[in-house]
């Protein structure tokens, strides 16, 4: 491991490496080649970025098919959020679940996607989803109710699916 | 022709050749902008108008709005008037450069360049030196320690490469024998193009060129990484617009210098011998010198986005000790050549 290549004076040069030309030659013919070749830019808003299943964007409460939230209004995402963004009102209800959420609301603006709602609930009742596109022009409009958070669980099954494989 | 016909065609080609150059210069950036995209596997502006060609329209606006700036330590009067310098001479260089042979219509000899001077080469040299000044006149009434490095800086480098500027046009010169645009580009005849002919020349001229307009690998003044901006760090709003547009233009002069000098100008090898009509030929002439001039342009573009910044030291280094040495070389071998060949 003593190997260490000896560091070349300007004196060590060859002529064609002093006079620099052929390295600019290189350096242009590289700049030259790249012009044609594809660009990687995925031109927004026409072509969107779709992420894989590990992607963490929007937080999203997930809606069963017969059109009710599977969440049973524990508390334990609100208290584990490190960002105190999720604020849960519990209320009596008639279906076989104890509670649900009468109020669920999370401030969009103090999340930080962190993902540590999704990891504690033992429902699977709230998970992040794919979205990333928010843009608000007002506080007030960031303050996401129930009825942007519900999701159908259908539109969801990439991220259940990494759930279930990886945690 | 009288008097009031050479005025009013002159008139007419000053604002033909003006109005065609500002658009190019605007143009130039937007093809700066998106040839140094496609070298770097992205692309360019293509938002504003059919793939981003109304770009430099809405640069220019943004411009306009801007807030000017003057900080509390410049002396204003210069820090207004350095801007304007550097516009003059970039613009009015166009003057001496032919783009064509001459124009034959209607009975008129009309000869494609603005003014016929007899010493167009001297003129041109000495308005790129007046350049200098703009430079440092902005970077030293910025009052602050990075413009007047900068324009320092940016002096100094122009000043030791216009020495060998001035000696690869000496060999040009002795070829031609006569200080005229028109003569040089006339002695350039068949395949004998001076970048050809003296072709050490040609690099120190070309190397001159890009120092002189500070552009990559020389523009250590305007650095960012080292100079936050060099003497252009304190101007906003127009007054900048007026630095940026002289150095583009600066860069189109110095294309349309070399296409003159090395390149043949608008000469297009044995088109006599296709025997067109002679405003056909005029027009195709024109287009040669265009698409060279544009060639040219490329190459500084391409280079730009290729070369490592050259150290202060080296760029200083590089003009003394190798260009003025090289350019003096030049001159001897076209002497040689002369002495030769007769």
């Amino acid at each position: 491991m003593e190997t260490k290549t000896k560091r070349r004076r300007i004196k060590d040069l060859s002529f064609w490496e002093k006079i620099y030309i052929p390295e600019i030659v290189k350096g242009l013919s590289l700049t030259l080649r790249t012009m044609f070749k594809p660009k990687f830019t995925m031109e927004y808003p026409e072509v969107k970025f779709d992420p894989p299943g590990s992607y963490r964007g929007r937080p999203v409460l997930v809606e069963e098919e017969n059109g009710v939230e599977r969440c049973v209004a524990c508390g334990l995402c609100s208290r584990v959020c490190p960002a105190l963004a999720i604020e849960v009102q519990a209320a009596e209800t008639e279906l076989e679940k104890e509670r649900y959420p009468e109020k669920f609301e999370i401030n969009m603006i103090r999340c930080i996607f962190c993902g540590f709602c999704e990891e504690v609930c033992p429902e699977e009742a709230i998970v992040m989803s794919k979205d990333y596109e928010l843009a608000f022009t007002n506080r007030d409009e960031a303050i996401y109710g129930k009825d942007k958070l519900l999701v159908p669980v259908n539109e969801l099954q990439d991220r259940i699916d990494f759930l279930r494989q990886y945690k | 022709m009288n008097v009031l016909e050479i005025v009013i065609v002159s008139l007419i080609k000053i604002i033909v050749v003006v109005s065609i150059m500002l658009v190019m210069v605007a143009y130039l950036v937007y093809f700066e902008r998106k040839i140094s995209a496609w070298a770097q596997n992205r692309i360019g502006p293509n938002r504003v108008g059919w793939h981003g060609a109304l770009q430099p329209f809405a640069d220019l606006l943004k411009l306009v709005l801007k807030e000017d700036i003057v900080p509390v330590n410049a002396d204003r009067k210069i820090h207004a008037i350095a801007p304007i310098i550097a516009l003059l001479v970039a613009l009015s260089t166009y003057a001496v450069i032919p783009f064509g042979p001459d124009l034959e219509i209607a009975g008129f000899t009309i000869p494609l360049l603005v003014a016929d001077v007899n010493i167009g080469v001297l003129f041109i040299l000495a308005l790129t030196s007046l350049g200098v000044y703009a430079i440092t006149l902005a970077g030293w009434s910025s009052g602050s320690k990075y413009s007047l490095l900068g324009g320092v800086r940016s002096a100094a480098q122009m000043i030791s490469y216009e020495v060998s500027m001035g000696f690869s046009i000496a060999g040009v010169l002795l070829f031609a024998e006569s200080l005229r645009p028109v003569a040089i580009v006339e002695s350039q005849y068949g395949w004998m193009w001076n970048a050809i002919v003296q072709p050490i020349g040609f690099i120190t001229f070309v190397v001159s060129a890009f120092a002189e307009t500070n552009r990559l690998p020389f523009d250590l003044p305007e650095a960012e990484p080292e100079l936050v901006g060099g003497f252009h760090t304190e101007y906003s709003s127009m007054k900048f617009a007026g630095f940026f547009l002289a150095e583009y233009a600066n860069m189109i002069i110095a294309s349309a210098f070399i296409v003159t000098l090395y390149l043949g100008g608008w000469q297009i090898p044995y088109i006599q011998e296709l025997n067109l009509a002679p405003v056909l030929e005029t027009l195709l002439c024109v287009g040669a010198f265009v698409f060279k001039m544009v060639a040219v342009l490329f190459f500084f573009l391409w280079v730009r986005w290729s070369l490592p910044r050259f150290r202060y030291d080296q760029l200083m280094n590089l003009g003394w000790k190798v260009m003025f040495p090289l350019s003096l070389i030049n001159v001897v071998w076209v002497a040689a050549l002369i002495m030769i060949f007769g």
